[in-house]
């Protein structure tokens, strides 16, 4: 029973480490290809480091669990990842908020331009005629 | 497009989603009561014919924004083109015909008097009703206008019209930050934060002759409350941002 439960744990932190690792090169290349703009890839960034190095320091997690007094050190982990997806998603309501004004502005830039525009052709059109 | 330098530089805005059926009537009896005038149409991308009727009426200047921004962005346009082009006043008045084009020279009279910046067509002024509204709007209505006094400690009798006369002071600040979605009582809050003075004047409205309420149905109510109360809120506890102009 002993060399079981150590080889499951081994097993998970084989797998924890890989999975850690495969998110932070996937961030890193999506990066590099231009897909994530670097300012917007720093809490990605930051979160696939804290979870590789979660998942190399077993005892790591351990301090952490006992230092926010949580019971039982997995939760940590949820409690780590559940930050990390908060913190993410309100910045993607910043950015969104942020793009959302930028194109209000802009629609109404564009509509009061093709108003003038309109104008101004309508007057070269009535310069020509007479 | 008038002499800048009279005095009865005035801009009337008429923000349009889908309002082909009422807004034809409304800009000829705008004709006919102030030929002469400046309107200025934004059609907030209407899938309707909108613009097609609005451009019937020559001499009508219209905006067609290319995607929908919603009310607020649609009078925004308004005031950004009436700041450019050095307009006095603004007068802003729905397309669905329910504010009197007869009113307008009421609402502004008291800027022409300087009496105060912006003026609200206000359909309970003087303790009575003039407009039947149904009870849960003239509720929602009514605990708006409490927040508005709770936050401001002034008492605007109806915050949610949208039959208002800015001056250009005004219309200089608005052009620069206005709320998007049910716009109307966050500008007000907006606007006494930063010294403006409101006054309302009792006007006449109709019930809409077509289209639908920008309340009732688009979105529904529950959000319409919670959004325009916590707008309220945010907007009083947000610093001052009006830079210049005589504070009064």
């Amino acid at each position: 029973m002993e060399s079981f439960s150590n080889v499951n744990i081994f097993r998970m932190q084989i797998i924890a480490i890989a999975g850690s690792v495969v998110l932070f090169l996937f961030i890193l290349n999506l990066i590099r290809r231009k897909r994530i703009k670097e300012e917007y890839s720093l809490l990605w960034v930051f979160f696939g480091m804290v979870f590789i190095v979660l998942s190399l320091w077993r005892q790591g997690l351990d301090y952490i669990a006992m230092a926010i007094g949580v019971a039982y050190p997995p939760t940590a982990i949820l409690l780590i990842f559940l930050m990390a997806m908060f913190m993410i998603l309100i910045q993607f309501s910043i950015i969104i908020s942020r793009l959302s004004d930028a194109n209000k502005t802009l629609c109404q830039e564009i509509g009061l331009m093709k108003m003038e525009l309109a104008k101004m052709k309508e007057e070269k059109k009535d310069q020509s005629e007479a | 497009m008038k002499d800048k330098n009279t005095p009865d530089n005035v801009l009337i805005v008429i923000p349009a989603y889908n309002e082909e059926a009422s807004i034809g009537a409304l800009l000829q009896e705008i004709r006919v009561l102030y030929g002469g005038w400046d309107i200025l149409v934004v059609n907030d991308h209407s899938a309707d014919r909108t613009p097609e009727v609005v451009r019937r009426y020559k001499g009508t200047m219209t905006v067609d924004l290319p995607r929908n921004l919603g009310i607020g962005g649609a009078v925004q346009t308004g005031f950004i083109y009436a700041a450019r082009n050095h307009y006095d006043y603004v007068v802003q008045l729905d397309a669905d015909g329910q504010h009197q084009p007869a009113d307008i020279i009421r609402l502004l009279e008291p800027l022409k008097k300087e009496e105060t910046d912006v003026v609200i067509g206000s359909r309970f002024c003087n303790g009575k009703s003039s407009y039947r509204a149904g009870f849960a709007r003239r509720t929602g209505i009514r605990i708006i206008s409490f927040f508005c006094w709770l936050l401001t400690g002034k008492k605007v009798k109806d915050c949610t019209s949208g039959f208002r006369a800015y001056n250009r002071e005004a219309i200089q600040f608005l052009s620069e930050y206005y709320p998007i979605d049910y716009p109307e009582p966050e500008a007000v809050i907006m606007l006494i934060k930063n010294r403006f003075r409101i006054s309302e004047i009792q006007v006449c409205m109709h019930p809409r002759k077509a289209g639908k309420s920008s309340i009732s149905f688009r979105r529904g109510t529950t959000y319409y409350m919670f959004k325009v109360v916590l707008g309220m809120i945010m907007t009083a506890i947000r610093p001052k941002t009006r830079k210049y102009g005589k504070l009064q």
